[in-house]
């Protein structure tokens, strides 16, 4: 048997997670680098899992299934296709600049405060966080995938709640108040969500007699498998919903904006750059692979539903009036085009679509981590608070620029390829559909300039006359996601290249082509 | 030679990256290297224009194909580069003016202490220019376009500390993007029409498509050239863009990038011919601006304002040429050649003069400079000789063409009206110019000192400054008349973009001379209420159409009232909706739950006796049941 | 003698017992009330299990002896500390756990 790579992918960051949360509690720096190595050796172990993958073999790779509740049928079955193994990817990719960019974040509070910050818990939850979401990318098995599924939004519920964004207009109560509404309201919102979905694994599972994806799927494509309309659509419904609320489409978006306002900046990357991808990822994977027809079924509503959240996400991003809950309705607008590209059914869309999960992860990660720097110097989140930061600190209103402008999807930078396959395959099929998405790209300017002109231009405000530009951490964090825009913007085939086979494996699924020219054009 | 082509795009973009991350350390050398690297894109573009020359006319088409950009099922998009005569005009223009323009800055922007990262944006503008026009694809032009509007992002809003110039850098974004959204429809209309989107095969097989689908793909192409050529609708940033230093108004905001609608429509001219709907579309809007532009020229006084304004109007006869078909397309090149000496050239010596004014841009407040700057009057007035198309000079071939041109459209009411149009617009480019030539160099001195109290020392500019506006005179006195001399231009882009002969509805001399004498006329009035008379300092309230055209025709406040009034109260009503609708559905849920626990826990009184009560009622309800299950 | 009246002994004992849980306030009565009712269903095992002619029911009362045994212990400290800490017995009094 050979080395087991992808529970190693999982269980490296659990290990860290122990480890750290192991180091005494004065030795805080050295919790700190022990959660840093721990996930640079997972960055390391995914590129090996990269590397091993071979983009036109099997369609699940690297497999490994042992028994583990065999009364259930329950087993431990674990692979990656194209798109599960570019998301295991991203995710060790993104959590070492989490860690650095929140390096100083679970301090404690200043000397006599009563506040306690446990930094060696803050660095390990968030280990824990991607060993959940790195095994749940790589799950096969229903069941296994619910609990990773459920299981991550306890440490989630942890970061929200207990490691606050300091910057807060109100008193330290009423931040506190706001902080375990915005815990609670993630988690029973996707405790909900969660819940619908165990109905309809349970359904799954009386109607199917087992929960293996890929024997389900193979059982459904040969025809062994029926399933009345009415029990698939209703299964179909109840997965569905979970993904919708964690991904989170419009109207289920409302916990986002709290979440990611609440929490500081590396921990709102974390939930909508690593965390809600679960969401999208798993509309892929499960809503299209195991009830093909009811996803073509509901697939017009669910095009509206993508649209209105990307011009809704657009407009109330316009409407905001503090930097990361402007990010965070960016974010539900973005999430409007994954999940368009996703339900379109082309190739475009699809490749698209899982382009646009990497890209966005790393254009909010800029964003947000650079606004995050921002906010610690000046200890406020409100928009108005800022102005003339360029003048002080060319380097950060610089990449802040830059964040923005991958978040408005300038060409050049890797979030167009990604928004524009998604427009195209939209626009094939659904040219109205393709319209609305494309005013998208005006409000996205609008939002992100307003933003930029208010903070960065203008005259100096006194309060930030001495504010100091970004120190060499905080570059740190930020020049390689900024390189990896600008390269996957010129030059997306690394990824396109592994995309590419799974996506054709989702549209024999779902027994779509893509539609044919009209006119054949002379080559 | 096709691997030089890349080269062409590269040079500027090196500059840009080594300047913008090369920090303080080059804040000394920084404008040096940029113009070398610009100098060095010039240079390969001649060499490969004379390559070209020593070709056939129909072999001169180089394509060089670097990788493939984004390779997805059934969509392919590469990295493709073609260089034909029309690129290679526009190279030539680019690279040259460019250069130019670089080397003037280095005097303009001497004491400005982000001169660096001035010069790494004017090369990040050079490449994506560069790209834009020698990209094979749509997809890669909707890359330098892009790339274009960032770059002059930037420069508008360089003196970032000014509200006013972030707010226009804002807004030139925006308002392009309003165009790029119809380059994006575009786009994803020819993929599903014709399953690509690269020049070749589509422009080819236009045939195939329905005339509907052309039109389609046409109008949304028009409303891409509207916002980068600022265009009637789109008109309205190009005015506030000049809050951005001078050499970037004469060089992006005059010379090259506003022209890149005309290139789209040029490029795309197999499309357009085979939609005629389309093509009347463009000829409206064309006509349409260069009265817009030209009226509110006649009656701003901030120079450079007024020269956006005749740039807006210039570039709206091009759009007319480019609509007329392949009677116009080579005249609408040529008249953007011209146009791009000739207004590069009237923009650097506004900057001269404002250089030399404390940065005043009050035409109001000038008056009798020819005798304290003799080279930029001397060029200053070479090109507005030529922009009003005095007989001989570049203007007048190149925009006499085109009226001409109009003149024979469709052969009857429409060859009048458009001809009529193309015909009142030199007579009123005429006005303007002129009155812009007499209240800046002739007439009383109406000094003011600036805001600091320091009275103004006009002095003539430092050789940097005068050389390239020496050149771009040189430009403006002799291109036309070279190009013009036995059609020249127009057979050399025949190759590529069709030819046809234009036949006016009323004669050519008939035209010339009517052209002639509407020039001569507006010269006179301008003469008249300008010349004679002397320029109050402070402006007169005017006729209604005079205020109506200091504010752009209303235009703006239209604007400010229907979109950001109006775009302002719906984000607010719905960031209300989402708090307390969408928003109130969660909280409410979460409150109904609360209150039927609080109901709930009513029971919980804590006495012992009650819950014994509760337990006996219910283990008498069980045993009740019980029995009548059994009696059933 | 008819087993059955052996049933009624038991019920009359049982509610008794009952009641008297319900309506005294008095922990130690309550508790005694509550030995009435287990020692009623005592004896209408017992009874059931004369009236069976089998051992089963005789069984199950010793179980319900011994588990009264144990109850009498833990019940009987709780009433005891219960009243060393506020000097009453009455069951009203110790109405803390509620929300």
């Amino acid at each position: 048997m050979s080395f087991p790579i992808l529970t190693a992918t999982a269980v490296l960051p659990a290990v860290g997670a122990i480890a750290t949360a192991a180091v005494p509690a004065a030795r805080r720096t050295a919790a700190k680098w022990t959660a840093l190595l721990f996930s640079l050796g997972t960055l390391v172990l995914a590129g090996v899992v990269l590397a091993r993958f071979e983009p036109g073999g099997d369609r699940y790779q690297l497999t490994e299934s042992h028994a583990w509740i065999a009364d259930f049928g329950v087993r431990y079955e674990l692979g990656v296709d194209g798109i599960g193994v570019v998301m295991v990817a991203l995710t060790a990719l993104l959590i070492p600049f989490v860690i650095a960019a929140g390096w100083n974040d679970a301090d404690p509070l200043e000397a006599g405060s009563r506040r306690w910050r446990p930094t060696q818990g803050f660095f390990a939850l968030i280990l824990m966080v991607e060993a959940m979401v790195i095994l749940s990318f790589e799950a096969t098995d229903v069941f296994l995938f619910y609990i990773l599924f459920e299981a991550m939004l306890i440490p989630m519920y942890f970061l929200i709640g207990g490691f606050g964004d300091r910057a807060h207009a109100g008193t330290e109560e009423h931040a506190a108040a706001q902080r375990s509404y915005a815990a609670v309201k993630f988690l029973l919102y996707n405790l909900v969500g969660g819940l619908i979905m165990l109905a309809a694994v349970i359904g799954l599972y009386v109607v199917a007699g087992s929960f293996s994806l890929s024997e389900i799927a193979a059982a459904r494509a040969s025809g062994e498998l029926e399933m009345a309309t009415t029990t698939e659509r209703l299964l179909f419904l109840g997965f569905f919903f979970a993904f919708a609320v964690k991904a989170p489409l419009w109207p289920l978006h409302t916990w986002l904006p709290n979440a990611m306002g609440e929490a500081t900046a590396p921990v709102a990357v974390l939930i909508t750059a690593v965390v809600d991808k679960v969401g999208t990822f798993a509309m892929l994977r499960f809503c299209l692979q195991l009830f093909p027809e009811a996803s073509q079924w509901a697939t017009p509503v669910i095009v509206v539903l993508a649209l209105v959240s990307i011009v809704y996400g657009a407009l109330l991003a316009v409407g905001q009036r503090d930097i990361k809950r402007l990010v965070a309705y960016a974010s539900v607008s973005h999430f409007g085009f994954i999940v368009l590209g996703i339900f379109v059914m082309t190739s475009q869309g699809q490749s698209g679509a899982t382009l646009y999960m990497v890209n966005h992860g790393l254009s909010t990660a800029a964003l947000m981590l650079v606004a995050g720097f921002l906010i610690s110097r000046r200890g406020s989140r409100l928009i108005a608070d800022y102005g003339g930061v360029q003048k002080v600190a060319p380097v950060l209103a610089g990449t802040f620029l830059i964040g923005g402008l991958a978040t408005l999807s300038l060409p050049g930078l890797a979030p167009f390829v990604s928004e524009f396959l998604v427009l195209v395959g939209t626009f094939s099929v659904y040219p109205v559909a393709g319209i609305v998405a494309t005013t998208g790209i005006v409000l996205a300017a609008l939002y992100t300039l307003v933003l930029y002109q208010r903070t960065m231009t203008g005259p100096v405000k006194e309060e930030l006359r001495a504010m100091p530009d970004l120190k060499a951490r905080e570059l740190a964090v930020v020049a390689p996601l900024i390189a990896l825009l600008l390269f996957l913007g010129v030059f997306p085939k690394p990824v396109t290249e592994i995309v590419n086979p799974a996506v054709e494996h989702t549209m024999s699924d779902v027994q779509k082509q893509d539609p044919r020219p009209e006119v054949e054009a002379a080559k | 030679m096709e691997n030089l082509i890349a080269l062409l795009v590269a040079a500027p973009l090196l500059g840009a990256v080594v300047l913008l991350l090369g920090g303080r350390r080059l804040d000394g050398t920084g404008h040096l290297l940029g113009t070398v690297l610009a100098a060095a894109s010039f240079v390969v573009g001649a060499v490969l224009f004379a390559d070209m020359l020593g070709k056939g006319a129909e072999e001169r088409t180089l394509t060089s194909t670097l990788y493939s950009w984004i390779p997805v099922e059934g969509f392919q998009a590469d990295v493709a580069f073609r260089l034909d005569q029309l690129s290679m005009t526009f190279v030539l223009l680019i690279t040259g003016v460019g250069t130019l323009i670089h080397l003037y800055s280095i005097g303009y922007m001497e004491h400005d202490e982000r001169r660096r990262r001035f010069f790494g944006y004017l090369n990040l503008f050079l490449a994506a220019m560069l790209l834009l026009v020698l990209a094979d694809n749509y997809l890669l032009l909707y890359v330098g376009w892009e790339g274009v509007g960032l770059a002059s992002y930037l420069l508008i809003g360089f003196w970032q500390h000014k509200p006013s110039a972030a707010t226009a850098a804002k807004k030139a974004f925006l308002v392009n993007r309003v165009g790029d959204v119809g380059l994006s429809i575009a786009i994803m209309l020819m993929f599903t029409t014709f399953g690509t989107f690269a020049f070749g095969p589509v422009l080819s097989s236009v045939d195939g498509a329905s005339e509907g689908t052309l039109t389609a793909i046409g109008l949304m192409l028009l409303l891409a050239a509207c916002g980068k050529s600022a265009q009637v609708p789109l008109q309205s940033w190009l005015g506030d863009a000049m809050e951005g230093p001078t050499p970037v108004s004469a060089l992006i905001h005059a010379a090259t990038m506003v022209t890149a609608g005309v290139y789209l429509i040029v490029r795309s001219g197999a499309i357009f011919n085979a939609a005629p709907d389309a093509q009347l579309a463009v000829v409206i809007v064309g006509a349409v601006t260069l009265l817009f532009g030209a009226i509110v020229g006649c009656a701003k006084d901030d120079i450079k304002k007024a020269l956006a304004g005749s740039t807006m109007s210039q570039i709206g006869y091009m759009v007319l040429a480019a609509g007329l078909g392949p009677i116009g397309y080579a005249f609408a090149i040529m008249h953007l050649v011209t146009h791009g000496f000739f207004k590069a050239g009237l923009f650097l010596g506004a900057g001269s003069v404002m250089h030399g004014m404390n940065d005043e841009v009050d035409m109001r407040r000038y008056g009798g400079l020819r005798r304290y700057m003799p080279v930029t009057f001397v060029t200053f007035g070479l090109g507005y000789l030529a922009i009003i198309g005095f007989p001989g000079l570049s203007g007048f071939w190149s925009k006499d063409k085109i009226i001409e041109a109009a003149f024979a459209y469709d052969d009857g009411v429409r060859g009048w009206i458009f001809g009529g149009v193309a015909l009142l617009g030199a007579g009123i480019t005429a006005f303007y110019m002129t009155r812009v030539m007499i209240m800046t160099f002739f007439g009383e001195k109406r000094w003011q000192p600036d805001a600091e109290g320091n009275p103004p020392h006009p002095h003539e500019s430092p050789k940097s400054m005068t050389i390239p506006m020496i050149v771009l005179a040189f430009g403006s006195v002799f291109a036309g008349g070279f190009f013009a001399v036995g059609d020249r231009f127009v057979n050399w882009l025949a190759p590529v973009t069709e030819f046809e002969h234009p036949h006016p509805v009323i004669s050519v001399p008939a035209i010339t001379t009517a052209t002639v004498v509407v020039l001569l006329a507006g010269a006179a009035v301008a003469w008249a209420m300008y010349g004679r008379r002397p320029v109050p300092v402070e402006a007169p309230r005017g006729s209604l159409l005079t205020r109506a055209a200091r504010r752009d025709l209303y235009q703006d406040d239209v604007n400010h009232v229907v979109l950001v009034r109006g775009g302002e109260h719906l984000t607010r009503s719905l960031v209300y909706v989402d708090h307390t609708l969408v928003d109130g559905v969660v909280n409410g849920t979460a409150a109904g739950f609360g209150g039927l626990s609080g109901r709930l826990r009513r029971l919980q009184n804590g006495y012992a006796r009650s819950y014994a009560v509760s337990m006996f009622g219910g283990a008498a309800i069980l045993v009740a049941a019980t029995l009548l299950m059994r009696a059933v | 003698m008819n087993p059955v009246n052996y049933l009624y002994l038991a019920a009359l004992l049982f509610t008794i017992g009952a009641t008297g849980v319900l309506i005294r306030r008095n922990a130690i009565v309550v508790f005694m009330c509550i030995e009435l009712m287990l020692n009623a269903c005592n004896l209408a095992l017992v009874a059931f299990s004369r009236m069976h002619g089998n051992l089963d029911g005789q069984i199950i009362a010793f179980f319900t002896m011994v588990v009264a045994a144990a109850e009498v212990v833990v019940g009987l400290a709780i009433i005891v500390s219960l009243f060393r800490s506020r000097h009453s017995a009455s069951v009203d009094d110790a109405s803390l756990m509620k929300l």
